[in-house]
């Protein structure tokens, strides 16, 4: 030991095990060194499936267009693997001029659930959870109180007395669950839809607390979907197959919706009760409905202005 | 020094590591097989984790309550022992950073979170805030811990220009760390239930009496197992707070829980849930009004002239306050925030075994590095360990 040493040691650290109680000692700490491995072996198998290229992957609005290109192909060669389905990952940008709006029309709305079901299908959600962006309300009549709605009916529809509500992401303008998000892995693109880079997304679920709409859903598990079942069209922001342990959400299908096309729950409805389009256009339904009929917003007092409206026909 | 002891000491340290090592066990299993494995779901997507980092936050706190009596009013004997309240921060922030780790869906990409490398949302989430003062605090105290611990195994006088501007630091830095945490929740318009100007000022109170009860124990503990001696006073000192600051604290939550129910509007619908049961739903009730009635027994005896004195009925008290804000932080306020959910569904939610595990494990390793710190503190301030120590005992 330094007796004679002008710098004092520090404790501990030079401190040689001397002794039968330094033996016992570094035996106990080759011991707990042991079972620290075994009880973290799990991890081990998990970090197994990861890849470098995934763990360093950049931001999504960081990526150059060629980074992009390798993620999306990546990510396909993933599904293959995985899936043994061929898949191919898109990445429609914002129409410029566009701000999509969305709105529903109760008097026609029946809660046949078909808007669920699609957006099931089309989103690539897990199937034992049956999960969707969309959840319709049983509501009684004579208010719009949910404290008397019911989201697990299962009888026919309609029931007299009943009206049906369906709720989904209402892209707010102003959106809580942006802000909440430490890492900005969820924002607001141009033409007004939120969206989520599944690839970056850390999993705290902030943003599911931070939502006054519950549209958010978190996997808690990797999804299960049967290969058959896959929807192999599938945007990169919107419905490819999310990994284990990262939020999701409504994005208006916007694989869909950028291309020209409607979504998938405004096409399953039987009823005609969705009209969908871009708000900034004169001449579009959306814009019709807007300007014409008495149309309300979900909880206005929140000042999340959400770009989904409710009316009712008569 | 740190390391040594008798069995009663192998014995705890054994037990505190066994118990480490079932939770790392918990949180790897969850880590592979997905959240699946806890008991939360999309309608209560925070539990037990994040009630137990609400708590950590508050103890962490708490030990600002011996700062200010020891360097704004110069008490002599406070002083002396205001370095066992900075451990306990240290080690309390350690638990609030782990319960946050293991509540990550991905906790591979942590990297996201660390400025400049990540994507650091600052100033507009409060997630961010958070992070920022819980970690500025853990450096302010480490800070002020190292440098009086290793002056005092020097055998030198401490420089105040060295440690007493961070010290003021660390009181300003001790309020806002469970402000932010406040923040987090009651800065949410979509969740009534805590969406509340109150909750700030009550987590600070709740935290003046959980971080000053915690380490009454601790020093309790310091006092049986080794030769320090101090006065009663410290003890007595802390005891007065305690006694003001849960008084506050159950005043505010009488105060909140008038303007819910006797308003009775779509806000109180939480409350209700938590305090009589919604709709057959009756989860929470037994764990609140466990919690109030510790909280108030705690405190009576608290009240009680006993309670200066060094006996059980301290010890009883301090453990009676300490697991009633653990669940009035938890349970009682994390959990209901959920229920009914942002579209009035009610879901319940009971911690998985899961999420008992991985929470004791993080409460175990706490107390492990809390033990050696502390160990070492006693260690150094009994002159046992100084620079001549290592050599003569190897010699």
């Amino acid at each position: 030991m330094s007796n004679g040493s002008a710098f004092p040691s520090l404790p501990i650290l030079d401190q040689e095990p001397t002794g039968r109680r330094g033996f016992l000692k570094a035996c106990g700490a080759t011991l707990g060194l042991a079972a620290w491995a075994t009880a973290m072996q799990p991890l081990v198998e998990w970090s197994q499936e990861l890849s470098v290229d995934e763990f360093l992957q950049k931001h999504y609005r960081e990526l150059k267009p060629a980074e992009k290109q390798a993620v999306f192909r990546r990510l396909e060669e993933d599904c293959k693997k995985d899936h043994g389905v061929d898949v191919t990952i898109s990445d429609p940008q914002a129409i410029p001029g566009v701000q999509f709006a969305y709105a529903l029309n109760l008097s026609v709305c029946i809660g046949c659930r078909k808007c669920a079901e699609a957006c099931h299908i089309e989103n690539n959600h897990d199937r034992a959870t049956n999960n969707s962006y969309i959840r319709v309300f049983e509501m009684e009549m004579g208010g719009i109180d949910f404290e008397k709605g019911d989201a697990t009916y299962d009888h026919p529809v309609p029931q007299p007395g009943k009206f049906y509500m369906p709720v989904q992401c209402q892209q707010c303008e102003n959106p809580p669950c942006v802000s909440a998000c430490p890492i900005e892995a969820t924002w607001q693109e141009e033409d007004g839809i939120v969206v989520v880079d599944y690839n970056w997304c850390i999993g705290c679920r902030y943003c599911e607390a931070a939502c006054p709409y519950h549209a958010r859903r978190f996997n808690w598990e990797a999804p299960q979907i049967p290969a058959e079942e896959i929807n192999p069209d599938q945007g990169y922001l919107s419905n490819r197959i999310r990994p284990q342990g990262v939020m999701e959400k409504c994005t208006f299908c916007l694989h869909r919706t950028r291309e020209g096309k409607m979504p998938a729950c405004l096409e399953a409805c039987p009823t005609g009760a969705r009209v969908f389009g871009n708000i900034l256009d004169p001449n579009s339904e959306i814009r019709w409905v807007v300007e014409n009929k008495r149309t309300f917003v979900l909880k206005e007092e929140l000042g999340t202005k959400p770009r989904f409206y409710y009316f009712f026909d008569e | 020094m740190a390391t040594d002891g008798n069995w009663l000491f192998y014995g705890w340290m054994t037990l505190l590591t066994a118990i480490a090592l079932v939770g790392a066990n918990a949180w790897a299993v969850q880590v592979r097989d997905g959240m699946i494995v806890t008991n939360m779901s999309d309608h209560v997507s925070w539990g037990l984790y994040i009630a137990n980092f609400t708590f950590a936050v508050g103890l962490a706190a708490g030990g600002v309550m011996m700062v200010i009596p020891a360097y704004l009013y110069d008490d002599e004997e406070m002083h002396e022992l205001v370095i066992i309240g900075e451990a306990v921060a240290v080690a309390a922030i350690l638990m609030s950073t782990l319960s946050v780790v293991v509540d990550l869906g991905r906790p591979d990409r942590f990297w996201h979170l660390i400025p400049g490398i990540g994507k650091f949302n600052w100033p507009m989430s409060m997630l961010t805030w958070d992070i920022l003062v819980l970690n500025g605090y853990l450096l302010i105290n480490l800070h002020i811990v190292g440098y009086l611990l290793y002056m005092r195994y020097l055998g030198r006088k401490p420089n105040p220009k060295w440690y007493v501007p961070f010290v003021f630091l660390s009181i300003i830095w001790a309020i806002s760390i469970h402000t932010v945490t406040a923040f987090l929740y009651c800065g949410l318009g979509g969740r009534p239930f805590w969406n509340t100007a109150l909750l700030a000022p009550r987590f600070l109170a709740s935290a003046f009496v959980s971080g000053p009860a915690f380490i009454l124990l601790v020093l309790r503990v310091l006092r049986t197992t080794t030769d320090w001696e101090w006065s009663p006073r410290p003890a007595r000192t802390l005891i007065q707070i305690i006694r003001v600051a849960m008084s506050v604290n159950l005043l505010m939550l009488f105060s909140e829980l008038f303007t819910l129910f006797y308003t009775g509007s779509g806000h109180a619908a939480s409350a209700k849930y938590l305090f009589f049961g919604s709709h057959g739903a009756t989860g929470l009730v037994p764990w609140i009004w466990t919690a109030i009635a510790l909280n108030l027994v705690g405190t009576w005896l608290f009240f009680l002239p006993h309670a200066l004195e060094r006996g059980s009925v301290r010890v009883a008290a301090c453990l009676m306050c300490i697991i009633g804000i653990w669940i009035e932080k938890g349970m009682g306020l994390v959990v209901p925030g959920f229920i009914p959910s942002t579209l009035h569904e009610i879901v319940e939610y009971t911690p998985s075994s899961t999420e008992w595990k991985a929470t004791a494990g993080i409460w175990a390793f706490s107390l492990l590095v809390l033990t050696v710190l502390i160990k070492l503190i006693a260690a150094v301030h009994s002159r046992q360990l100084h620079p001549r120590s290592l050599s003569e005992t190897s010699a």
